[in-house]
């Protein structure tokens, strides 16, 4: 851990907030120097707070923070991106609290991280534009899993180290990969993954997003679904805003739900 | 654990633990509070409990706008000097304390009873989502004004809402967003000083 001043400053990302006491608020912040921490934000629940409008989650801020006995302490904050048309529309609001979720539950605390700093940055970016956001997601996910440690493995079996020839290939989530079809048949769990998919994943990891926005590859439902189920298994939970995405989904496509 | 409450005689020890269970009681306070009734004369003490029994036993939610009431409807829903086809969709009880200290809204209200949260996983099915669209199929409502909290909960919401609700017919509307009273320029956030600048308004006086 980089040892820090007692009173220093960070940009950072509002990933959530909950309530402290009367009037507190504990914040979680992911900043690139630090990784993820919390932090007390005092009176920020009183109307005429200096701070609250700068810490509402899915805000880029500059903080002070004060270093606490057991939790830091916002000294200060402004706001560097609000990004206002996310907090607009309901479909990339949900899809941006999803990608904080993820960074939330996937990466440890006080752990210097850049790169997932700047992934989950380009991606507010991208979903702030609300264009490709299926896409965007899932180069998050897929980049996010890497960075994290849990990279999927697509180019040779995870099982058996084989080169992964010709099809039917199956994903498997406990093998953390693509099954050469010998695993495959050992591994009743594992889920059967179609050659496009595959090549459109493969294509998600190695590739740099602006090749990825140029090739414009298909993202499909199948890919989702693996994509997910790898998550959950990884995480040993379910993604609240998940939950949240499914249903805007199904409303939009006028199905019936209950409320 | 709990070496706090282990010392003192069962009852007290009990009274201890429930006192720690509500919010911002931390074991201090708890203790505190617990040895303050025991001093307590014993009269004083039973109105406290017939209260807190009370409050549990005679409180229910008002059938319509479900705030919380003793008589069902509730006196706001039952006022005949109220605009009925004016609804105010609020997440808790608290808020309509507040807006009716203001003393301008004439109108109904409807309490959520919370506010989506993507995040925790608090969906709408969560909310009095249903009650709030049967009151509008029996009901004539020309109005419905959304006063969730200016937030993320609260715009997902206002969002969610506001796409449930504009098809079956009412003018819907979300509280302004501006600078507060004592509040300063300098230290506004930017969307906050956006919304205050499209909504500025012609000086009186």
């Amino acid at each position: 851990m980089i040892r820090r001043a007692r009173l220093y400053k960070t940009e950072a990302i509002v990933l959530r907030q909950r309530k402290l006491g009367e009037a507190d608020r504990i914040v979680s912040l992911y900043t690139p120097n630090y990784g993820k921490l919390d932090a007390k934000a005092k009176g920020v629940r009183k109307t005429i707070s200096r701070m609250a409008g700068h810490l509402q989650p899915l805000t880029r801020c500059a903080v002070q923070l004060a270093q606490g006995r057991s939790m830091e302490i916002v000294a200060g904050c402004q706001t560097i991106e609000a990004f206002p048309a996310l907090r607009q529309d309901l479909e990339r609001l949900s899809c941006a609290l999803y990608a904080a979720e993820l960074v939330d539950r996937m990466l440890p605390e006080r752990v210097e991280a850049l790169a997932t700093y700047q992934l989950l940055l380009d991606t507010l970016h991208r979903l702030e534009a609300g264009i490709d956001m299926e896409l965007a997601l899932r180069y998050f996910e897929i980049q996010l899993l890497g960075q994290a440690g849990f990279r999927p493995e697509l180019e040779q079996c995870p099982a058996c180290g084989s080169a992964l020839l010709g099809g039917p290939h199956r994903f498997s989530v406990t093998a953390g990969g693509v099954l050469c079809r010998s695993c495959a048949d050992g591994d009743v769990e594992a889920r059967p993954l179609s050659i496009d998919a595959l090549k459109a994943l493969r294509l998600l990891q190695r590739a740099s997003w602006p090749e990825i926005a140029r090739v414009l590859p298909a993202m499909s439902r199948e890919i989702e679904s693996h994509l997910r189920s790898y998550i959950v298994y990884v995480l040993e939970r379910e993604v609240n805003a998940l939950a949240f995405i499914e249903r805007l989904r199904r409303e939009g496509k006028g199905l019936p739900v209950e409320v | 654990m709990n070496g706090y409450v282990s010392s003192a005689a069962g009852p007290v020890a009990r009274l201890i633990e429930e006192f720690h269970k509500l919010p911002g009681i931390g074991p201090k306070s708890a203790q505190r509070l617990a040895y303050h009734l025991l001093r307590m004369p014993a009269a004083q003490a039973r109105t406290l409990a017939e209260a807190i029994v009370d409050v549990k036993e005679r409180i229910v939610l008002c059938s319509a706008c479900q705030n919380v009431t003793e008589i069902q409807p509730c006196r706001i829903c039952t006022d005949p000097g109220r605009e009925r086809s004016l609804i105010c969709v609020v997440e808790e009880p608290l808020d309509i304390l507040a807006l009716e200290r203001t003393g301008t809204y004439r109108g109904l209200y409807h309490v959520l009873h919370g506010v989506i949260s993507p995040m925790d996983g608090i969906g709408p099915e969560e909310l009095k989502v249903q009650e709030l669209l049967q009151r509008l199929r029996s009901d004539e409502v020309r109005e419905i004004i959304l006063a969730t909290n200016p937030n993320i909960e609260g715009d997902a919401t206002a969002m969610y809402l506001g796409r449930l609700l504009r098809p079956l017919g009412p003018r819907v509307t979300r509280l302004a967003r501006g600078l507060p009273v004592g509040g300063d320029v300098e230290y506004a956030d930017d969307i906050t000083l956006s919304r205050a600048l499209e909504g500025r308004q012609e000086v009186q006086g």
